[in-house]
C-alpha cells in the first residue's frame, strides 16, 4: 500500500505540480489537488502506464480521491 | 521547411481533396500517413508524390466510421513516426436524394463516415498529442453545411455536425495546445463535383461571387496554414473556401 501511494504521488506531483507530501489517501483530485477533468483523464492514462493496467471509463469516473486509485490498483493486483 | 519533424495523418487522401493536402503537408516538410478506405492504388500513388519532396510517406487503410479499424491505424502510425502533430479529417461520402426519397441507410453511412469519423479519429489520436502538449486538428466541413442544400440532408447534417464538433473539441483541448479548426470548402473541381451534371454546375457557378470552381489545392493551402505556426492564435474556427458564398 505504501508503495503504491509513493508511485502514485511522484505521478501526482509532476502531473499537478503539488509537493508529493500533499498525495495523501484522503485527498481529492479535484477540490485538494486542483485537477480538472482533463488532468484526471491524463492522470489515469498515466497510472495506466505506470502499473500496466487499463482503467476502464466507468472506474475512471468513480476515482475522487487519492485513496480511490490506491484501493484499484492493488485490487487489480 | 516549416513542418519538418512533424508528421501528419490525412484521412481520405488517396485522391480529390485530401491527396492535395497530403502534397501540400509533405512539400512544407511534414512526413504523412495517407489513410485510404478501398482505392489502394491511388493511396500508394499519392504516397509516392509525397515522397518526391523527400518526407517519409506511408498508406494506412481503414474505415474511419469503425472506431476500432481507427484505433489500430493510429497505432500503426505512431509505431511508424513516434509523434503524431497534424490530424486532417477529410475522408467524406455523398448518397445525394430528396429527404422524401432518401433510405435510411444511406443517411446513416454518410453520418458514420463524415461526423462519426471526425469524432473516432480525433478521439484516437488526443492521447498522443495530450501528452506531446501540442496537436493541430483540421476538420473538412463544407459551404452546404453552413448554408443547407436541397437533396443532401445527410450530407449536410454531417457537415454541420462537423463544425459543432470541431467547436467542442478546440474547447475541450485548448489548454493541452491542441487547436481545432474546420475548413468549408465550397464547390471544388473533384471526382465528388465532376458526377454533378453540366446544368447543376452551371446553376452552382451562378452562386459563386468569384465566379469560378475552386480546386482542391485552393483547400489544400487554407488547411495548410491552418497546420503552421500563422494559426497559432486560432481555434475552434471554420475558414470558408469558396468563392466568397458565404459572407
Amino acid at each position: 500500500m505504501a508503495a503504491t501511494l509513493d508511485r502514485i504521488a511522484k505521478i501526482v506531483s509532476e502531473r499537478l505540480g503539488v509537493d508529493e507530501a500533499e498525495v495523501k489517501p484522503e485527498a481529492t483530485f479535484k477540490e485538494d489537488l486542483g485537477a480538472d477533468s482533463l488532468d484526471v483523464v491524463e492522470l489515469v492514462m498515466e497510472l495506466e502506464d505506470e502499473f500496466d493496467l487499463e482503467i476502464s471509463d466507468e472506474d475512471a469516473e468513480k476515482i475522487a480521491t487519492v485513496g480511490d486509485v490506491i484501493t484499484y490498483i492493488d485490487n487489480q493486483k | 521547411m516549416q513542418f519538418e519533424g512533424q508528421n501528419a495523418l490525412i484521412t481520405g487522401a488517396s485522391r480529390g481533396i485530401g491527396r492535395e493536402i497530403a502534397i501540400h503537408l509533405a512539400k512544407n516538410g511534414a512526413n504523412v500517413a495517407i489513410n485510404y478506405a478501398g482505392s489502394e492504388e491511388r493511396a500508394l500513388e499519392t504516397a509516392k508524390e509525397c515522397e518526391s519532396y523527400g518526407v517519409k510517406a506511408i498508406t494506412v487503410q481503414a474505415n474511419v466510421a469503425d472506431g476500432k479499424d481507427v484505433q489500430d491505424m493510429v497505432k500503426v502510425v505512431l509505431a511508424e513516426f513516434g509523434s503524431l502533430e497534424i490530424l486532417v479529417n477529410n475522408a467524406g461520402i455523398t448518397k445525394d436524394g430528396l429527404v422524401m426519397r432518401m433510405k435510411e441507410e444511406d443517411f446513416e453511412s454518410v453520418i458514420d463516415i463524415n461526423l462519426k469519423g471526425v469524432f473516432n479519429c480525433s478521439k484516437a489520436v488526443t492521447r498522443q498529442m495530450m501528452k506531446q502538449r501540442y496537436g493541430r486538428i483540421i476538420n473538412i466541413s463544407s459551404v452546404v453545411g453552413v448554408l443547407g442544400n436541397a437533396g443532401q440532408a445527410n450530407y449536410v447534417a454531417s457537415k454541420a455536425g462537423v463544425l459543432g464538433l470541431t467547436k467542442s473539441l478546440a474547447r475541450e483541448l485548448a489548454n493541452r495546445n491542441i487547436h481545432v479548426n474546420a475548413v468549408a470548402p465550397g464547390f471544388i473541381e473533384t471526382d465528388m463535383t465532376d458526377a454533378l451534371s453540366d446544368e447543376v454546375k452551371e446553376a452552382m457557378l451562378g452562386q459563386i461571387p468569384l465566379g469560378k470552381l475552386g480546386s482542391a489545392s485552393d483547400v489544400a493551402q487554407v488547411v495548410t496554414f491552418l497546420a503552421g505556426e500563422g494559426a497559432g492564435y486560432m481555434t475552434g474556427q471554420t475558414l470558408h473556401v469558396d468563392g466568397g458564398m458565404v459572407m
